[in-house]
């Protein structure tokens, strides 16, 4: 129930502009370092001076880990039906709409295949900027349909999770996304095919709780917020402040729930080797 | 009586005018007048009680008095035998488990358990499992499928405890695991939301292949409270996330998300325990009666499938 607390937190829009601003140079949130961003891109999105990951969208993962010109999506136009004719302050299509026209996206995930190394694989990459990379019908759908695309093809899947957790405004149905997508993947472990999971900054609530901690390996980018439950919550539910670097891809690590962690600038080289002991 | 939700007060207060006259039952007009007050008591419960909001729906399913796992376990069934732990860590009190003969089924019934005072409900954290709860659950699950028994799983939850230790443990994993290994078990599931169904902490118990509601239940992604802390910034919206949510057995029937509603006493299960305990029995061996012929490759093929289905989308 509290992953939406962070998730609203990280919508908030000045997150994601204080890191990318439209001019050409950026401020790094960690270190204050002033960044050209044509250096910034040549160094993965990554600060050269405190190797801060900053948070980068569907299109900047797809360019670093497929093989150029190899991305062939699925689904794209796919978009929210509303089950719900969900209301709050503001209307749930209203909200889809300029989303859609202010992000280019039509939901939170790209989905499609591609090549790793010259190695087909099925690829789900989440994006932040849609909604907070919430999951409701749409992105339980595509992920479904790319898991099953693995399963047909016996190709390895690879998913990028970026995620508040499941969309509130789809209730119930965000919920069983849950339950659809890591039902799609037993099939696939039954058919002995790698899935491998990677994890970003933040991969929280729902969708941590389903598929991106079901890989039959957990990799995570450093220092990217990882949990069920948002930090807020915990602080409030336990009346104490978190420790330093709790729910860090480092304190995921030590407790036994990611496999390793990985630099950006390795993280291809690293799933193209993992594919290979895979297959 | 107490734990009176305040839709329930011109019921109450008519019941009680009624028992204050029945001290003069002896004189005749008054047992006239009395029989007139009853019949409108069934009217007015009716007209209440069948047009209840959404929010009240979740009052209802929050009720102190209600039933909770273990007492449909001990009404419902024999020879119960709690099993313990989950083999790695812990026994975590919030969700029970066991063998249980029902009717002429022998199950592995698992649920979450609410406390009714202060002392028991922190013994049971509120129903609010941790990981270890839901490792727990599984290991009895693949018991079960070890032992070609059929599970029944009650959900009655506020959440998965979003506590620091649950974290550290792997509540995110936990919860996944089961919806991974319950959506593959080669036994019949049959998921009873019996109170509140809130979010991921519901679902880890809610993969199966009939998912069935008690009447006065919620099963959503969410608490309206907190949906309306955040949609709403103001903990003063919950009538309207309620409204918002669709979270009530209607809606989810009609959305397709659930199979069945089991219907409870009018005003409530807590009005009639018994009642209730034997209305759930009933639909949970007709369940069973059905499922049990089904193969079991056909079985959890047709399992993934109802999930396959669930989401609304535009191409
Ligand atoms: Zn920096």
């Amino acid at each position: 129930m509290g992953w939406f607390k962070r998730s609203k937190q990280n919508i908030s829009p000045d997150s994601q502009k204080r890191e990318m601003p439209d001019g050409q140079w950026v401020k790094c949130s960690q270190c204050d370092e002033i960044i050209h961003n044509k250096q910034l891109e040549m160094n993965h999105w990554v600060c050269h001076k405190c190797k801060h990951h900053f948070r980068i969208g569907s299109d900047e993962y797809i360019s670093l880990l497929l093989d150029r010109n190899s991305f062939k999506e699925l689904d794209r136009k796919m978009k929210s039906g509303d089950p719900l004719n969900f209301v709050d302050t503001k209307n749930y299509k209203e909200r889809i709409n300029s989303t859609i026209k202010k992000t280019g996206l039509y939901d939170a995930v790209k989905t499609g295949t591609g090549k790793i190394d010259g190695k087909r694989v099925s690829f789900g990459c989440m994006d932040f900027k849609f909604i907070g990379g919430s999951m409701g019908s749409v992105v339980g759908e595509k992920l479904s349909r790319a898991i099953d695309k693995a399963y047909e093809d016996k190709i390895p899947m690879i998913i990028i999770s970026q995620s508040g957790g499941a969309r509130m405004m789809e209730a119930a149905f965000s919920l069983m996304q849950m339950a659809k997508t890591s039902s799609r993947l037993a099939r696939l472990a039954d058919a002995k095919i790698p899935y491998i999971s990677v994890l970003t900054d933040p991969t929280t609530g729902g969708t941590t709780a389903s598929y991106a901690m079901l890989g039959d390996v957990n990799i995570a980018e450093p220092k990217a917020l990882i949990g069920f439950a948002g930090p807020r919550v915990i602080r409030e539910t336990i009346g104490k402040d978190l420790p330093e670097g709790f729910q860090k891809s480092e304190f995921l690590e030590d407790h036994g729930f990611v496999d390793f962690i990985v630099e950006r600038k390795d993280l291809k080289e690293k799933i193209s080797t993992m594919i290979d002991y895979l297959t | 009586m107490k734990n009176m939700l305040e839709f329930e007060k011109p019921i109450i207060d008519l019941e009680s005018k009624i028992d204050e006259m029945r001290k003069y039952e002896d004189n005749l007009d008054i047992r006239e007048e009395i029989e007139k007050l009853e019949s409108k008591v069934i009217k007015l419960k009716r007209n209440i009680y069948e047009n209840l909001t959404r929010w009240q729906r979740v009052q209802l399913a929050r009720h102190p008095e209600r039933p909770y796992t273990l007492d449909y376990i001990y009404m419902m069934g024999e020879k119960f035998i709690e099993l313990h732990g989950d083999r790695a860590y812990k026994d975590d009190k919030a969700i029970v488990g066991g063998f249980l003969k029902l009717g002429h089924h022998k199950v592995m019934v698992i649920g979450q358990q609410k406390g009714r005072d202060t002392k028991s409900n922190l013994y049971r954290n509120f129903g609010m499992a941790n990981p270890e709860g839901y490792r727990k659950a599984l290991r009895l699950m693949k018991l079960a499928e070890k032992f070609s028994k059929p599970v029944i799983t009650l959900i009655d939850t506020p959440g998965a405890f979003p506590g620091l230790e649950a974290e550290q443990n792997g509540q995110a994993e936990a919860i996944a695991r089961n919806l991974f290994e319950m959506s593959r078990l080669k036994v019949p599931i049959v998921v009873v939301i019996i109170g509140e169904g809130a979010s991921g902490g519901a679902l880890g118990l809610g993969v199966g292949d009939r998912i069935l509601m008690l009447q006065n239940t919620w099963y959503s992604v969410i608490s309206p409270e907190s949906c309306s802390s955040i949609l709403w910034r103001s903990w003063d919206y919950k009538e309207q996330a309620a409204e918002a949510l669709k979270l009530t057995a209607e809606d989810l029937l009609e959305f397709g998300i659930i199979d069945r509603i089991i219907p409870e006493p009018l005003g409530g299960a807590h009005r009639d325990h018994t009642f209730m305990a034997k209305t759930l029995k009933k639909a949970l061996i007709e369940e069973l009666d059905s499922l049990i012929k089904i193969k079991s490759d056909k079985l959890v093929q047709n399992r993934l499938e109802k999930f396959a289905k669930m989401g609304v989308y535009e191409e």
